[in-house]
């Protein structure tokens, strides 16, 4: 059995996260387009499409209600896909992390850095879809900033599920389960695109399990302007999903690394 | 001899029920070059896995030092360099980011990993490749680049698993040129290979495993008068049938062996058996010094071995 201070991370996390974010830069171009011009076509098709019928919602335009639940969930999809695709590929088809293992580094240095870069690849997808919002005005309000520690949150919770998934994998199409169980269902019923008071009672308390839910709940009022209520509660959940998947994660990937 | 600067001792593993490591004991000085030759699946990587602490053993003790492996824990891969053998290079940094960023997992201050990066890639031959894509390189480069990258930290110990499979003779003789310069430089060297001819080229002693135990453990030289005659005669009959069907050989020499169409003979005095074979046209003949590999299959049978390590 490994002892347990195994599991916590050091400054190799940090050397990890800079190993990411140096591939990442080489391939800045198609990633910056996808990142502002994804958010830009749908705050068109459904901010002015569908928002011109729906007109109003919770009290604000469609395109503003919109904005803030396309920022939650790219940081879902983000963080999702770089630790589950994305790291997948790192592990098994380059095999990284053995190179990694071969130095000081620990798997809870991998897993660190690698939560801790889908948490930033997140940011950065909703930092693009922030400018752009703006454009449209469907970004307001004083609390803007105090939503990127919420994103970065959100992106570690989304992060460590992931890698528990693709600790777990033994091919790419294992990742279409957790696609088609939790992440569709998170974009599709979590207060994304509609408000969640308008769904029957039960699916509301589902709802509440979901870490999208509670990101969403924290980023709706702080993009337009308000305090979210509960904001503690909210944040809570988000630490807990990101502190329960890392500690799975851990256990799962030093299983598989570590033989 | 120096005191042993690693040691591994009754070290066992399983996996589910199979036994891949059964009682390996061997001994590496400070600054000797050991190699470890087996076939497929003998447990040489298993072995290599366990001396960075990267599995989890089943029983027995290796020491890096004379202090306890296991009780180390990732500072014992500090001082160790790891040349692995599946090339696992980042494809998408160039040469020297490949050093540059693994030099950061040491922690090691940039300066320095810029000064090293320098200066490995001239002794690996590969200065002129340094901001170069990963994909434009040979194999046989991407291997120098692969030991680079190992060296980045200057270990006390470097491991190689299985360094030059799959290389030209060419890159081969570079690489072996460059782990014997190593060598001279002080540094440790332990090599896993199933190419006897790169053991008794690099190494100062052989261990021979299979089966998850150390057959024999000597000198190369050692390792073959120790086991075998120093002379070898292979016969051959031209229209492939039965060489010697009499056994008229056993008369001259006391050791042989039949593998497929082929008689091998040991001996230290082979040439009445020539005498009475080379004249024959019907039989092909090679005469040449016992070597590495023919202790080795001696020892380890000739069976195939199809099982992946």
């Amino acid at each position: 059995m490994m002892p347990i201070r195994d599991a916590l991370p050091g400054a190799g996390a940090l050397a990890v996260l800079q190993r990411n974010f140096g591939v990442w830069r080489k391939l800045l171009a198609p990633s910056l387009l996808g990142n502002f011009g994804d958010p830009l076509l749908y705050l068109l098709a459904l901010g002015y499409g569908l928002g011109h019928f729906v007109g109003r919602m919770d009290g604000m335009p469609y395109i503003t209600f919109i904005a803030s639940g396309i920022v939650a969930s790219s940081v879902m999809n983000t963080a999702s896909f770089e630790g589950l695709y994305s790291a997948f590929t790192r592990m098994n088809a380059q095999r990284t992390y053995a190179a990694m293992l071969a130095t000081p580094l620990r798997v809870s240095d991998i897993l660190a850095g690698e939560v801790l870069w889908c948490a930033v690849k997140g940011l950065i997808s909703a930092v693009a879809i922030v400018i752009v919002a703006s454009f449209f005005g469907a970004i307001q309000g004083p609390w803007v900033l105090l939503a990127l520690p919420v994103i970065l949150l959100a992106g570690l919770s989304f992060g460590g599920l992931a890698l528990v998934m693709t600790a777990l994998a033994r091919s790419y199409d294992f990742f279409m389960y957790y696609f088609t169980l939790a992440v569709t269902p998170m974009f599709l019923f979590c207060g994304v695109f509609y408000p969640l008071h308008s769904l029957p009672p039960l699916a509301q308390q589902l709802a509440q399990v979901l870490p999208l839910t509670h990101a969403v709940a924290l980023l709706r009022p702080l993009l337009t302007g308000h305090l979210p209520h509960e904001a503690l509660y909210h944040a809570g959940v988000l630490l807990l999903y990101t502190l329960v998947a890392y500690g799975f994660a851990w256990r799962l990937l030093s299983r598989r690394l570590l033989r | 001899m120096n005191p042993a600067f690693l040691e591994l001792r009754a070290l066992h593993k399983r996996y589910g029920g199979r036994e891949v490591l059964r009682g390996v004991d061997f001994a590496v000085a400070a600054g000797e070059c050991f190699a470890l030759v087996g076939p497929n699946g003998a447990g040489k990587s298993t072995t290599v896995r366990a001396i960075q602490g990267l599995t989890p053993t089943d029983g027995g003790e290796i020491r890096l030092g004379g202090r306890v492996l296991a009780e180390m824990g990732r500072a014992a891969r500090a001082d160790m360099g790891v040349v692995p053998q599946t090339d696992n290079l980042d494809p998408d940094f160039t040469v020297q980011e490949n050093l540059w960023t693994y030099g950061r997992y040491f922690g090691l201050p940039k300066a320095l990993i810029r000064q090293r990066s320098t200066e490995l890639l001239e002794f690996m031959a590969l200065s002129g490749y340094a901001a170069q894509p990963i994909h434009s390189l040979s194999g046989g480069m991407q291997r120098r680049l692969t030991i680079a990258r190992a060296l980045i930290n200057a270990p006390k110990l470097l491991l190689l698993d299985e360094p030059t499979t799959g290389l030209d003779p060419q890159a081969r003789h570079l690489i072996w040129q460059r782990l014997r310069e190593l060598r001279r430089q002080g540094t440790t060297l332990l090599l896993t290979t199933h190419y006897m001819d790169e053991a008794e080229r690099l190494a100062d002693r052989v261990g021979i495993i299979d089966h998850g135990r150390i057959l024999a453990e000597d000198s190369p030289r050692g390792l073959i008068t120790t086991n075998i005659p120093a002379g070898v005669v292979e016969l051959r009959r031209v229209d492939g049938a039965l060489p010697d069907p009499q056994d008229l050989h056993r008369q001259w020499v006391s050791l042989s062996e039949r593998v497929g169409d082929t008689l091998i003979c040991y001996g230290t005095d082979l040439s009445p058996l020539l005498a009475h074979f080379v004249e024959d046209p019907a039989y092909r003949w090679l005469q040449r010094p016992a070597s590495l590999e023919d202790v080795f299959l001696h020892l380890t049978g000739r069976d195939l071995r199809e099982e992946t390590e």
